[in-house]
């Protein structure tokens, strides 16, 4: 019973400190300065500086020169970040207030609680410092902050759940623009949901679990999905299997694009058309939170797509944190090095991702909206259905 | 079992916690709002707003959302069927194949029905 106590005790103090390390630590700092490096990538690939004076306003203090602590503009997320906070808070009288309040919590929250599954590392073996203190160990954590069976499916069902918020928005702010944003945004995250949906369809098959952090694991032992010889094993199922699992991995990672309202399809946003789409009317923090929603839920569709894709934690040659496969010679060094090095591995991979949704968005034109209904309901559902026969097939015809 | 769900439940109340704590902080350390007409009236980029607030929109969004209601319902189906897929088909043969072919082939004559009816055509 005193075990028994002692360790739920120790679970609830472990899912605190990860669920507050990966939001205030993790997620919010890779949100601002995704959108720091939105803004310099922008200017780069425009031909132009971006951000990239921000120091320290020292000349507030009567000094000649702001002082340079940041260097290339790094200081300009912590800048914009106090401007959302201090700025004029401001609530039109034209708009449903309640619901208007509502609207961006009920985006937000979705969009953080959608992490809860993704398993950014391994796990931390810290049982030499408990042993200290507690004189007995822990053993291994595992580094998803909710390990939980459903895994992929409680992505699906919570990230649908922003779709509300956004209807919200576009509605009870009385106003032409963010409505139709609103009505736009709504048929187009639906319309997407299905093909995400069904895409992973072939994902399931093969890997035979909904669990994220079993799928990495089954993609550490049989190689990752997109690059399925990195265990150094060939097979022809492997082979076969390459062809269903990459068109999968293009409509997944399309529908990402589409589900997160980024380029080329941002048309809840469409500037030209409908200025700022659904959160026209919003300012200061309530606006924040939307943009923070939609970074979070970039960075969580790259997190899904390693996760399902690209292997996740796992590297070839480095043991992972509980000191299991890897070279012979890393061994040496204690696990929970390994542990942090396989964090590092993936948001590695969930950075390079992000670096390359900011290419997209300002290399590619905008679809028009019959155009992406299209491609959503006729390209996309089609060849995802046929896709899952196709994958049925391969495993039917090549067992192992 | 129910224990695992418990840091979701902590994940979403920190979420919730944060949501709410920064807009308390943007209201208690934001400029206070100064009221004039022109900035309560619904913003048409500076012009006086026209029409009406929400206009009426197209039809099709509602057909949309009703196939979608229908198909997500059918890719749900398909979920049991694609993680048991590989173990059914050691143990059964390919049985398990052709059952969710047939499912699918009678799912995609009201697909193809919906399509020649127009809900995809935007034009008119």
């Amino acid at each position: 019973m005193d075990t028994l106590l002692s360790y739920d005790w120790f679970f609830i103090a472990t899912s605190l400190v990860k669920t507050l390390v990966i939001i205030f630590g993790v997620i919010l700092p890779m949100v601002s300065y995704s959108v720091y490096a939105e803004r310099r990538v922008s200017a780069l690939i425009q031909d132009r500086l971006g951000p990239n004076r921000v120091g320290f306003p020292t000349t507030l203090l009567g000094f000649k020169k702001d002082l340079q602590l940041f260097l290339g503009g790094l200081g300009q997320p912590i800048a914009d970040g106090l401007k959302f906070i201090l700025k004029e808070d401001f609530t039109p009288a034209h708009v449903n207030k309640f619901y208007f309040w509502l609207a961006p919590i009920l985006v937000i929250v979705p969009a953080l609680l959608t992490l809860a599954v993704l398993p950014f590392g391994s796990s931390l073996d810290f049982d030499f410092i408990f042993q200290r203190i507690f004189g007995h160990g822990f053993g291994p954590v595992k580094m998803v902050i909710a390990d939980i069976d459903v895994g992929i499916l409680f992505v699906f069902a919570i990230s649908s759940l922003s779709v509300y918020g956004i209807v919200l928005a576009g509605w009870s702010s009385n106003s032409k623009y963010p409505f139709l944003g609103g009505v736009r945004s709504t048929s187009q995250m639906i319309s997407y949901e299905l093909s995400i949906g069904l895409s992973v369809i072939p994902l399931f098959m093969i890997f035979g679990k909904l669990n994220l952090s079993a799928i990495v694991r089954f993609q550490a032992e049989h190689g990752w999905l997109l690059f399925p010889f990195t265990n150094g094993e060939f097979t022809w199922q492997k082979i076969a299997l390459w062809v269903p699992c990459f068109i999968s991995f293009i409509i997944f990672m399309v529908s990402v694009f589409a589900e997160t309202n980024r380029l080329p399809f941002d048309l809840p946003e469409a500037e030209t058309e409908l200025v700022a789409g659904y959160h026209t009317e919003y300012s200061s923090m309530k606006f924040a939170l939307f943009f923070l929603a939609e970074y979070t839920a970039m960075i969580a569709g790259s997190g899904l797509v390693v996760a399902l894709f690209l292997g996740g934690w796992h590297l070839p040659f480095i043991p992972d944190g509980a000191g299991n496969g890897g070279l012979e010679i890393l061994h040496h060094l204690p696990n929970w090095i390994w542990g942090f090095v396989n964090i590092g591995v993936f948001f590695g991979k969930v950075s390079v991702l992000i670096i390359f949704f900011i290419w997209v968005r300002w290399t590619l034109p905008r679809f028009r909206f019959d155009q992406l209904m299209r491609l959503g309901w006729i390209w996309f559902f089609e060849i995802a259905l046929v896709n899952i026969f196709l994958t049925a097939g391969v495993l039917a015809l090549f067992p192992n | 079992m129910l224990k695992d769900y418990l840091p979701v439940l902590i994940q979403a109340l920190v979420a919730l916690g944060f949501a709410v704590g920064t807009l308390v902080v943007s209201v208690l350390l934001g400029r206070s709002a100064r009221r004039n007409a022109m900035k309560d009236s619904a913003y048409e980029c500076g012009m006086i707003p026209q029409g009406e607030a929400q206009p009426r929109f197209s039809v099709k969004f509602y057909l949309v959302a009703m196939l979608f209601i229908l198909f997500d319902v059918e890719v749900v189906f398909m979920y049991p069927w694609a993680l048991n897929y590989r173990d059914s088909l050691r143990e059964h043969g390919p049985m398990i194949f052709w059952s969710m072919f047939s499912f699918i082939g009678i799912v995609t004559v009201g697909y193809v029905y919906a399509l020649k009816k127009g809900v995809l055509e935007w034009k008119n």
